[in-house]
């Protein structure tokens, strides 16, 4: 364990530089876009004398460098600082959205991750008979269809046919939890479609190429089941990339997904930064990017130290 | 119109007062029958609204961005919200005339440089304060200032001066303007305790509704006030505004009932949404109209035989047809429609092919003309540029398309590039829209035209209070911009909303989409 | 290779998927209408004029599907070919060399996967001109990062297999070791992904076509066909369906051959039986 100790401390300070970076690159990033926040606001009731007036308002006649540190002075004393377009306070704000955005990808990695590893194993037991076959044509024809796509038809059926649940999933303070729930299912619904195939093919990969191997070999002249030697000898020595790909795919469940929340009216982080990104709203932008970037950073993190974890020769290096 | 009015009409639709009556007497007050008629109508039917209840709103433009400063309002979720609390002066009817709100009556003095408002007497604002003339003076003092940021600044640059006289507010102009009142029924321009000036985004006002829960981009919630002035507005106790951008989206949340009004159909579907059980689809004329600009002082659009030939290479009826089906009226490369008071009718300009090679042999221009679009410029565009391809590939011109990022395309493309598609929403007025963006000096002179002769007729028409001469002018004005300018104005589209039978009391209007963002407080809950 | 040997499942991909390239090729020749040519009223239904209907402008749906095919196919097969080549080996390269060449290949590749998509896409077209060129770079750097993070994880498993020891001790090159030791022992899992790194690409492209950075009307790709007529999709309108139909098939075609190159692949590496 002392591996992985030192270097989960390791990654944990250079996520920190890592961070330091990615704020410096999103900064510069949206000061090259065309176009500033006073602009945006006023659209195409702009005049000459009042965009002046309202970049002079909210600061942006400072360099850009100045604005930049005291933004890093603010994030150092745990202050995001305040939206220049709304002028609302962006912790809590973000604060709200980030806990929607986590709640919608725990619903849908709650769901499609459990059933994506199952579809796998039973593919890699009923290999090349017709459950494999059907398994790997049904997740690649969802896969393969826009998000947009998928949502619609489940609009279409679920919200507008049946009835079943609501076409609108906007979800707010105070709302019980069951019907946040209810709200979030057509959503969670599209994600788990979206990923589903992506996990269950990696997964079905991985075990295929384990079960080559003379261990398994071994387990099977011991005479044990077929699905016995992939839980307890294949799978886990393919969890190494299958926990990247569940980590790539959780990392899309929570910064990848915008248009969903689109067509379902859901109040999520995605929504969020894009509107401020087209508003030029700079320090939301870096407050949205910081957080993403620790989400990603994080995961990877996390998928590294399983990887190690899980193999026997990395874990005892010679 | 004044309270004289509405008093009659209440009369008549309490059957105090028979209709001759009224028509008589409001012919009297200087009404046209038809504007008479209307008043009337909406009284009748506002009388059999249903009070209480919910109305949920479907709307799109809103985004997490927005604030409830109405000075900074640019979409209509900030519109229909801002309307919801607060209130301006005057406000557009469903004729296009004016109708009183925090004003009782105006009047101009001889010149029409001089404006006074009488305030309504017994207002409060929501959060109790009685309405002032200081609160509407400081009110469009914020948004005039020097030191303003309002979207409504350059509708108000040529107020000089302003002052209050007990209940009366005083407007002073440096030239004459016979259109004043139309501006201040802008949209920004709600009045606000103290103007605003201590707290913008409180969303404090004299408006029907009071703001329980606004969550910006995503969804508001508003509660009827009880202390409103007008008995006729305001049906519902609660109001329920959802802002749902995805086209799609919002037609399902329609269909499957989570709302009972829905903003912007798309014209595609129009027809099919109409075919839906229980649901209304209004498709209301309005004065927005769908652009292709060009720079007429850069190459090579600085063409006159060029700018004919792209002219006469646009299809209209193809335009109306596949991009608005039917929902909206040809354009005559001017920015004025029937929506105008004072328009007149001139000579329509049709798709020509031969008419267009001519103009476009005769600027002896080479090669292709690049147009860029984006899908943000207004619905449909791309889709429209193609059309407009193929129109003008009969005619000999290549046009080549570059479909620009929606990201930043109003601040780096629109009013930048010499030749773009775009969108312009109507005006109250003629000399509104044509000095927003057609005067030399205009801020937003999109298509760079500049032209003496316009200038000064603009001008002119501007102090001119005859009637019959002010419509000449506008005439005029018309044809020098249909000739010369660098404008194609292939359509005007309606404005596309859909209702369900859950509410009642739809009817005309002027202005914006949902009854001019009046339909949540005009209609009620059907019983 | 005995052409017997290939499963049904096999023939059934590669022939659709050559029907689909055949079509990509001879575009012009097999469309009966030109791209952009307005030929019927807007969403017509199928009829013998027109095969698939018409779609949001009037235009022949088969006739666009035929010239989509050609733009979908180049490009994202294109971005692919970057993606992997780009993703693989630096993947590799950095299981193998280790140290401070992991750590940096790492990072960079964590704070290129940080950085959301939209503001990239947006910096990187308001520096570099909108060309096809373009697309196809930032799709397939964009995926190496996905690519990368895959091809390193399953290589460094591989690394410290006896093997690879063996060989690092007889003093091979490093290149001789990735192409020789890892890539063949990490070809299945790459495999597996692929096919489906591939249709992620034909979905990437219409997203991309919505930010600007994309083709140009009226050229279109399945995915930005399907987008055209969203407005159909809830009431059906084949336009809007048709499209989207094209990509699951494609995708269900190419991950045939992949799940068969995978059997061959492992097949190859020595395991048991065969089929």
């Amino acid at each position: 364990m002392g591996l992985a100790l030192k270097l989960i401390s390791q990654r944990i300070a250079l996520g920190f530089l890592l961070l330091l970076a990615v704020s410096a690159l999103i900064f510069a990033g949206t000061e090259i876009l065309p176009g500033d926040v006073a602009q945006s606001i006023l659209g195409q009731s702009a005049t000459p004398e009042s965009l002046a007036n309202l970049r002079a308002e909210l600061g942006l006649s400072e360099p850009a460098v100045t604005r930049y540190f005291s933004w890093l002075g603010g994030i150092a004393t745990g202050d995001l600082g305040t939206a220049l377009t709304s002028g609302t306070d962006i912790s809590s704000a973000v604060a709200q959205r980030l806990g929607n955005t986590l709640f919608l990808a725990a619903v849908a990695a709650v769901i499609s991750v459990p059933i994506a590893i199952l579809l796998g194993l039973l593919a890699v037991r009923f290999k090349d008979r017709w459950p494999d076959k059907l398994i790997s044509a049904t997740t690649l024809a969802s896969i393969s269809l826009p998000e947009f796509f998928i949502g619609y038809l489940l609009i279409l059926v679920f919200g507008v046919k049946l009835g079943w649940f609501p076409t609108v999933a906007t979800v707010y303070e105070g709302m019980a939890f069951g019907d946040r729930l209810m709200a979030v299912v057509l959503p969670a619904l599209t994600l788990t479609l979206v990923v589903l195939a992506h996990m269950m093919r990696m997964t079905r990969a991985a075990i295929l190429n384990v079960m080559q191997s003379a261990y398994i070999e071994t387990a099977e002249l011991k005479g044990l089941s077929t699905f016995k030697i992939i839980r307890k000898h294949a799978l886990p020595n393919a969890i190494s990339p299958v926990v990247n790909v569940v980590m790539l795919n959780m990392a899309y469940l929570i910064v990848g997904v915008v248009v969903v929340e689109v067509i379902f009216v859901y109040p999520g982080m995605g929504q969020y930064l894009v509107d401020h990104v087209s508003k030029r709203d700079v320090p939301v932008v870096q407050a949205c990017g910081i957080i993403f970037a620790a989400i990603y950073i994080g995961l990877n993190l996390i998928a590294d130290v399983v990887s190690v974890l899980s193999n026997p020769r990395l874990r005892h290096p010679k | 119109m004044n309270d004289e009015l509405k008093y009659l009409s209440k009369q008549v639709a309490k059957h105090r007062l028979d209709r001759r009556s009224f028509m008589g007497r409001a012919g009297a007050l200087g009404l046209t029958a038809a504007t008479a008629s209307s008043l009337l109508g909406s009284a009748v039917m506002a009388q059999g609204a249903i009070k209480g209840g919910t109305i949920k709103v479907a709307i799109d433009g809103g985004a997490s961005t927005d604030s409830l400063d109405p000075a900074l309002a640019a979409n209509s979720t900030a519109t229909q919200v801002n309307r919801l609390w607060g209130e301006p002066l005057v406000e557009l009817d469903a004729e296009g005339g004016l109708e009183m709100k925090l004003a009782t009556a105006f009047e101009a003095s001889a010149d029409a440089k001089t404006w006074t408002f009488q305030i309504r007497d017994g207002v409060t604002f929501s959060n109790g304060k009685t309405l002032t003339a200081d609160d509407v003076m400081a009110t469009i003092e914020r948004h005039a200032g020097e030191d303003s940021s309002s979207g409504a600044l350059g509708l108000l640059g040529s107020i000089s001066a302003m002052r209050t006289d007990g209940n009366a507010f005083i407007i002073e102009l440096d030239g004459p303007n016979a259109d004043l009142p139309y501006l201040l029924t802008d949209y920004h321009l709600m009045i606000q305790p103290g103007g605003g000036k201590e707290d913008p985004a409180a969303a404090i006002g004299t408006g029907p509704y009071t703001i329980v829960s606004a969550e910006p981009g995503v969804r508001f919630v508003a509660e009827k006030n009880p202390d409103y002035w007008n008995p006729d507005l305001g049906h519902a106790s609660t109001i329920e505004i959802t802002v749902i951008n995805d086209d799609t989206a919002r037609v399902a949340a329609l269909q499957s009932g989570q709302v009972d009004m829905c903003s912007r159909i798309p014209p595609k579907v129009a027809s099919l949404v109409a075919r839906m059980n229980g649901v209304t689809v209004h498709s209301v004329p309005s004065a927005g109209h769908y652009v292709f600009i060009m720079h007429a002082n850069t190459a090579p659009f600085d063409n006159k035989d060029l700018r004919l030939a792209l002219k006469y290479a646009m299809n209209r009826e193809e335009m109306v047809d596949k991009i608005l089906f039917g929902n909206g009226s040809i354009g005559n490369d001017t920015p004025i429609n029937t929506s105008y008071p004072l328009f007149s009718e001139m000579e329509q300009r049709s798709y020509d092919p031969d008419k267009a090679a001519f103009h476009f042999n005769a600027s002896g221009h080479e090669g292709s003309v690049l147009l860029r679009t984006s899908d943000n410029s207004f619905p449909g565009a791309p889709d429209a540029a193609q059309l407009f391809q193929q129109s003008a590939a009969a005619a000999g011109i290549t046009l080549d398309i570059s479909r620009e990022p929606s990201d930043g395309y109003w601040s780096e493309v629109w009013n930048k590039q010499p030749f773009c598609t775009s969108y312009w929403g109507g005006r109250a007025t003629q000399d509104a829209m044509y000095s927003t963006a057609y005067l030399s000096t205009a801020d937003w002179n999109d298509t760079r035209f500049f032209n003496e002769q316009f200038d000064q007729l603009l001008i002119a028409a501007r102090g001119e209070l005859d009637t019959a001469k002010r419509t000449g002018m506008y005439a005029d004005m018309g044809t020098i911009v249909s000739e010369e300018g660098g404008l194609i104005c292939p359509m005007f589209n309606n404005f596309i909303d859909a209702t369900s039978d859950k509410v009642a009391g739809w009817g005309p209007s002027k202005g914006f989409d949902l009854m001019n963002f009046y339909a949540p407080m005009k209609m009620w809950v059907a019983g | 290779m005995d052409l017997r040997t290939i499963p049904i499942s096999a023939w059934i991909g590669i022939i659709s998927t050559s029907l689909f390239a055949f079509a990509a090729v001879f575009a012009p020749l097999i469309a009966p209408y030109g791209m952009a040519d307005i030929v019927g009223g807007v969403w017509d239904p199928m009829s013998s004029d027109h095969w698939l209907g018409t779609d949001n402008l009037g235009r022949d749906l088969l006739s666009r599907m035929i010239y989509g095919a050609r733009t979908t196919l180049t490009i994202a097969a294109l971005a692919t070919i970057v993606s992997f080549t780009l993703g693989a080996m630096l993947g590799m390269t950095a299981a193998v060399a280790g140290g401070w060449t992991d750590q940096a290949l790492s990072r960079s590749v964590d704070l290129l996967m940080s950085i959301p998509t939209l503001i990239f896409a947006l910096v990187v077209l308001s520096v570099l001109p909108a060309s096809i060129l373009t697309l196809i770079l930032v799709m397939g750097i964009l995926d190496a990062t996905r690519v990368f993070r895959l091809a390193r994880a399953v290589a460094v498993d591989v690394n410290v297999m006896d093997f690879v020891e063996a060989a690092k001790l007889r003093g091979e090159g490093r290149m001789w070791i990735i192409t020789r030791e890892i890539l063949p022992n990490a070809m299945s899992t790459l495999i597996a992904e692929l096919g489906l790194r591939f249709i992620f690409m034909v979905l990437f492209l219409s997203a991309l076509s919505f930010l600007g950075l994309g083709i140009q009307p009226p050229e279109a790709d399945w995915g930005g066909m399907v987008k055209e007529n969203k407005d159909g999709i809830i009431f059906g309108i084949p336009a809007a369906l048709i499209p989207a139909g094209a990509i699951a098939v494609l995708a269900i075609s190419v991950n045939l051959i992949a799940d068969w190159i995978l059997n061959r692949a492992t097949d190859l590496k020595g395991g048991r039986g065969g089929n």
